[in-house]
């Protein structure tokens, strides 16, 4: 999933108070399921602006409604249209797709991000998220035993493990990120596939990922 | 030969070579790198210039090594993989062959997070291990990295750069078992000479080296013998404590704590390991890294044996 945390209520509140009428839009896929912008989230952001606004004497009034997707227009209804437009203004609580993806659909309407993006990852322990993919657009997990030094290798390093690793941790931060080269290695060995390790990988192409620019997938056999 | 460096002859000649390195400075003193090579003059073969060492902000290794050059030093220039990519780099290599630079250092690079400027983005575009085929492929295919030969122009000659390719290898990270291939994978890339870690666990280095031994690589790839003078207690507590797979043996701190000249017992303590390390087979030399006591490196090579150095 797409992970988000919430942006320090601070800032989400200096959006707030820029406008009188305040939407707070929650998303019901990725950031309900890490716990940053769903439903729960936005009962308690709206909550906690009326409060605050109350508080400091501002005339703010707060809306508040969530959605299945906001990167998806077929999850905009009429419902939340009217909402959007009546509002003064939006604080979206979706991923920076969704907030985007919510000013592309509704170009009048001002939205702010109310949570902070993070990265691809998974649901690890209760209340622990950790980055698994980066979206480089040419997956390699095949040949290095279902671990992505990309994405989980603080260097990218294809042809790891660096001077770096220290009992299965990496030197960047010790105590939470694991060396994914050890892992790599760990998890080859118990594969039987340790000589696979000794081949040199050869210098990547990048331009499937972010460095060939910004990027679409076009399916001509779906398309309209 | 595959350059003209100096060092490539004395190691392909099979005569025991001794290496320094010079740390820039972060500023513009110039008068600093000349007192630091002065030092070194004459006393080792070449000197490894640092490329933004521990993502500290220095003067470019490019240009201190043409300073040392002037001085008739012979500069080993270090790369690293975290501030250059690989349009960058070449062209950082090109320059440096034209301008006389034989040796050239390729290293993944300290992650930024350590250094002076924590909140920069790091390149990473390739590793090292990708770093040392690019050089190779420039020097013996006369190809850039994308295949392109090096040549100004369709009918401009080939004018590829001559150098001789080092790496780093660290024999104390983990996983252990994997540290022989990692050198297994830098010599298949194509790299000619290897200067280790500072070694202070003998014990684990002569591990490693039996690894390196059993799998021939020490008769494929030249190996110096990184050592690095423990100049003060502090300073032996700090590679202890502070530097992940560095293990400094008691031992050395005690007698470093009990003498009454420390920085007498530093260099019978460096001189000592020189000795030891040039008894294990597949040692080409020794690497000495005096970090901020270049000025002690003519005593030390001195008690070490290891002057004159041979001409060549």
């Amino acid at each position: 999933m797409i992970t988000a945390e919430r942006k320090p209520f601070e800032a989400v509140y200096e959006f707030a108070r820029r406008h009188q009428k305040i939407l707070v839009l929650g998303c019901g896929t990725c950031v309900t399921v890490c716990m940053a912008g769903g439903e729960k989230e936005v009962d308690a952001l709206a909550s906690q602006i009326t409060l605050a606004a109350r508080q400091k004497d501002d005339n703010i009034t707060v809306e508040k409604h969530t959605i299945e997707r906001q990167c998806d227009q077929e999850f905009f209804d009429e419902q939340t249209s009217r909402k959007i437009k009546q509002a003064d203004a939006v604080i979206s609580l979706a991923c920076g797709v969704g907030v985007q993806f919510c000013i592309e659909c509704f170009t009048d309407s001002i939205v702010y991000p109310g949570v902070d993006t993070k990265f691809y990852g998974a649901n690890t322990e209760q209340g622990i998220w950790a980055e698994r993919c980066i979206g480089c657009g040419d997956c390699v997990l095949e040949k290095f035993g279902g671990l992505c030094p990309v994405a989980r290798c603080s260097k990218s390093l294809l042809n790891g493990p660096c001077g770096g690793s220290a009992e299965g941790k990496c030197e960047v931060d010790p105590e939470n990120i694991d060396c994914v080269w050890q892992l790599i290695y760990d998890r080859m060995e118990k594969l039987g596939r340790l000589d696979e390790l000794e081949l040199n990988v050869p210098a990547n192409n990048w331009t499937a990922g972010r460095d060939g620019g910004p990027r679409k997938i076009v399916r001509e056999d779906i398309t309209l | 030969m595959k350059s003209e460096s100096r060092l490539e002859k004395i190691l392909a000649s099979g005569q025991f070579a001794l290496t320094g390195e010079l740390g820039p400075p972060k500023s513009v003193d110039v008068d600093f790198i000349r007192q630091k090579a002065e030092y070194l003059k004459g006393k080792v073969d070449a000197v490894n210039i640092t490329d933004n060492q521990t993502a500290i902000v220095r003067m470019s290794s490019f240009a201190v090594a043409l300073i040392l050059k002037e001085m008739h030093l012979e500069p080993t220039m270090q790369i690293t993989c975290r501030d250059r990519n690989r349009l960058a780099i070449q062209s950082d290599v090109l320059g440096a062959a034209a301008h006389g630079i034989h040796n050239i250092l390729c290293l993944t690079g300290d992650h930024q997070c350590f250094g002076n400027h924590t909140t920069a983005k790091n390149v990473f575009d390739i590793d090292a291990v990708q770093l040392i085929e690019m050089l190779r492929q420039m020097r013996d295919e006369k190809k850039f990295a994308n295949g392109e030969e090096i040549k100004n122009s369709k009918k401009a000659p080939i004018k590829e750069p001559r150098i001789f390719i080092g790496a780093a290898v660290n024999p104390f990270a983990d996983p252990l078992k994997f540290r022989a291939t990692r050198l297994a994978k830098k010599i298949n890339a194509g790299v000619d000479f290897v200067q280790t870690q500072c070694i202070y666990d003998m014990e684990r280095f002569n591990e490693w080296m039996k690894q390196v031994r059993n799998r021939g690589l020490h008769e494929k790839v030249k190996i110096l013998a990184g050592v690095t003078p423990l100049k003060s207690v502090g300073m032996a507590q700090y590679m202890r404590d502070c530097v992940a797979g560095l293990m400094v043996p008691d031992t050395y701190l005690e007698r470093l704590s009990k003498a009454q000249d420390t920085a007498a017992e530093a260099i019978n303590i460096c001189v000592e390991q020189i000795h030891q390390l040039r008894e294990i087979e597949g040692i080409a030399g020794i690497h000495l890294m005096a970090i901020e006591w270049e000025k002690k490196v003519p005593e030390i090579a001195e008690k070490a044996n290891l002057l004159p150095r041979p001409r060549v």
